[in-house]
């Protein structure tokens, strides 16, 4: 197979590229860490007198946080895609005999394992700093941050390679991104939330995929909540490949 | 001589949307051209910006869909075959090739992979290539940090690194300083040359098509409007340009006397300097300064200029190339 082979040199060429620029890399990865060390202790007191909040407070906020890992780790690479296609390497690789769906893949693979390694740093810190819960949770948790990446990822490069602008994605990013953000409940449970900002949230598929896997931290694995969360993030992850991929085989992009 | 490029009546239009109500409107970028390249030639297609080169070009390999026509391209067929095409093509595209913070020899083994090209032959070829492009030294070197001159016959060492038997140059030396060009066109020369690669260049260069390419093509508002070597289409403008210095007050007469010296010669006066053309200037002269000693009018000065690919563009399409060059 062609296509895995040529992912597998676009992978290897994107990631070469990244190790060498390892400054995204660390800022990625101390922006949870951030979240965690200075936000986290101020959620201890919430949980402890409200009985909204959920249980316990590392269980509640470390799903909010991996998830809000994969949405903004991956959601601003489509700017490393502009530079790219500013300097021709796009161009350049579309005229070669590889498929145009390796070009995506190969960078996403790379993006996604750059979140697996953030998003392990990330439970391995909570779990110094006080989190408990099941082994298979961590590893749901780990693995949600790295299928929500490559669909945020993809969808960032589709993006990208349309609008072909920092100018123009900057603003596109933003807007859509934080208020997906506050209405998922990364920070604070929507359990909290008044009547109409529930409602509001229940149409964000991001809000039932964190309540998945804070059922699961819960060691809840069964329940139709965390179901749910499993299979919106595979719905996410299978649609947001393929509009990706359908905007790289696309004549004009 | 066979034909390793043939396009027929090959075009592209888009429907432009303008903004508010109305119907979208049709623009032809390029109006059904036909070209043919064969194997060996340097061929050059010159025209001014927006006249269609780089859309022509990117139809011919495989990075936009034609509106209407067909293409072979070194033996396969454009619409049915584009990874045929891709894999016998090379391209170099105007903005570049290669990410300015990746290692030089990386992006050359990385580009043979997505060829199918084992690293270690591809590795070889590298080095051999860049040796050749006058580029020793910078194997392990950070893309960026080369010259635009070297970045330059670094992004062709990139087009040739699977050894293409048809290589698309989009405006070389758009950017570069003199001696760069001079530079790179003597590499163009001898990719024709040592490997017998065919050659399609894009300009808006008279200079430059005029000192590498064979043939020429000049397009312009989307259509082939000439096609020939340099030497056929300077002969279209009919002779050379004897220009006349002379004091301003004199110019009219000057003129005036010309055209009864030299037929055809349609000359004209503006300040201080009268033009006129000739089939042969250096034979026109003799006769030319006689008559117009024994008029009684004093030339302060001559000169005979050949015509070049600009002046044929200018009688072709009433403009000249310079016009539409923005900086």
């Amino acid at each position: 197979m062609t296509i895995i082979r040529d992912s597998w040199t676009v992978f290897t060429r994107a990631l070469r590229l990244s190790i060498r620029q390892p400054i995204w890399v660390v800022f990625g990865l101390l922006q949870p860490i951030l979240y965690l060390v200075l936000f986290g202790p101020l959620l201890k007191g919430i949980a402890a007198s409200n009985p909204n909040f959920g249980g316990d407070a590392w269980k509640v906020f470390v799903p909010g946080l991996l998830v809000q890992l994969g949405m903004f780790g991956a959601s601003f690479v489509g700017f490393g895609l502009i530079s790219e296609w500013r300097s021709g390497v796009i161009e350049r690789m579309r005229v070669t005999p590889a498929s145009r769906a390796s070009l995506l893949i190969g960078r996403v693979a790379r993006d996604v394992l750059v979140l697996l390694v953030q998003g392990s740093i990330l439970v391995f810190a909570a779990l110094a700093m006080g989190l408990r819960a099941p082994w298979w949770a961590l590893g749901v948790g780990i693995g949600t941050v790295a299928l929500l990446g490559a669909c945020f990822a993809s969808l960032s490069y589709a993006v990208a390679l349309k609008v072909k602008s920092e100018d123009a994605l900057a603003p596109l990013l933003n807007g859509i991104i934080l208020p997906v953000a506050l209405l998922s409940g990364i920070f604070l449970p929507m359990t909290l939330a008044p009547q109409w900002l529930q409602r509001v949230s229940d149409a964000n598929p991001l809000k039932h995929i964190i309540d998945g896997v804070r059922a699961m931290f819960r060691g809840d694995l069964g329940s139709s909540t965390s179901l749910w969360g499993i299979v919106l993030t595979l719905v996410l992850v299978v649609g947001g490949l393929l509009v990706g991929t359908r905007v790289f085989q696309r004549e004009s992009a | 001589m066979t034909a390793i490029l043939e396009a027929r009546n090959l075009s592209k239009t888009y429907k432009i949307r303008s903004r508010g109500k109305g119907a979208p409107t049709t623009v032809e970028a390029v109006k059904g051209v036909d070209i043919t390249v064969n194997a060996g030639e340097i061929v050059g297609f010159l025209g001014p910006n927006g006249a269609g080169k780089t859309t022509t070009l990117r139809m011919i390999t495989t990075l936009l869909d034609p509106t209407g026509g067909q293409a072979t391209v070194a033996g396969h067929d454009l619409a049915r075959d584009p990874i045929g095409v891709r894999r016998s093509i090379g391209y170099v595209a105007q903005m570049g090739t290669t990410d300015p913070s990746a290692i030089v020899g990386e992006e050359l083994v990385d580009h043979a992979r997505l060829y199918g090209i084992d690293p270690k032959v591809a590795a070889e070829r590298g080095r051999a290539l860049l040796a050749d492009l006058d580029l020793q030294d910078v194997w392990t070197r950070k893309c960026g940090s080369l010259s635009g001159g070297q970045r330059r016959r670094l992004d062709i060492a990139m087009g040739l690194i699977h050894e293409p038997k048809l290589v698309f140059l989009d405006e070389p030396s758009t950017g570069l300083d003199p001696q760069s060009r001079a530079n790179l066109w003597h590499h163009i020369a001898r990719l024709r040359d040592e490997y017998g690669t065919t050659v399609f260049i894009t300009t808006h260069y008279m200079d430059e098509a005029d000192a590498l390419c064979d043939r020429i093509l000049i397009i312009d508002h989307g259509e082939i409007v000439a096609e020939g070597t340099p030497e056929e289409l300077k002969r279209r403008v009919g002779g050379d340009q004897v220009i006349l210095s002379v004091a301003p007050e004199l110019a009219a007469r000057t003129a005036e006397v010309a055209a009864g010296l030299i037929a055809d010669s349609h000359p004209e006066a503006e300040g201080g300097e009268v033009r006129l053309i000739a089939a042969d200037g250096g034979t026109a002269l003799p006769k030319l300064l006689a008559g117009l000693a024994s008029a009684g009018l004093d030339i302060d000065g001559v000169a005979v200029r050949r015509p070049t690919l600009d002046d044929v563009f200018l009688t072709l399409t009433g403009r000249s190339l310079r016009d539409d060059v923005d900086a």
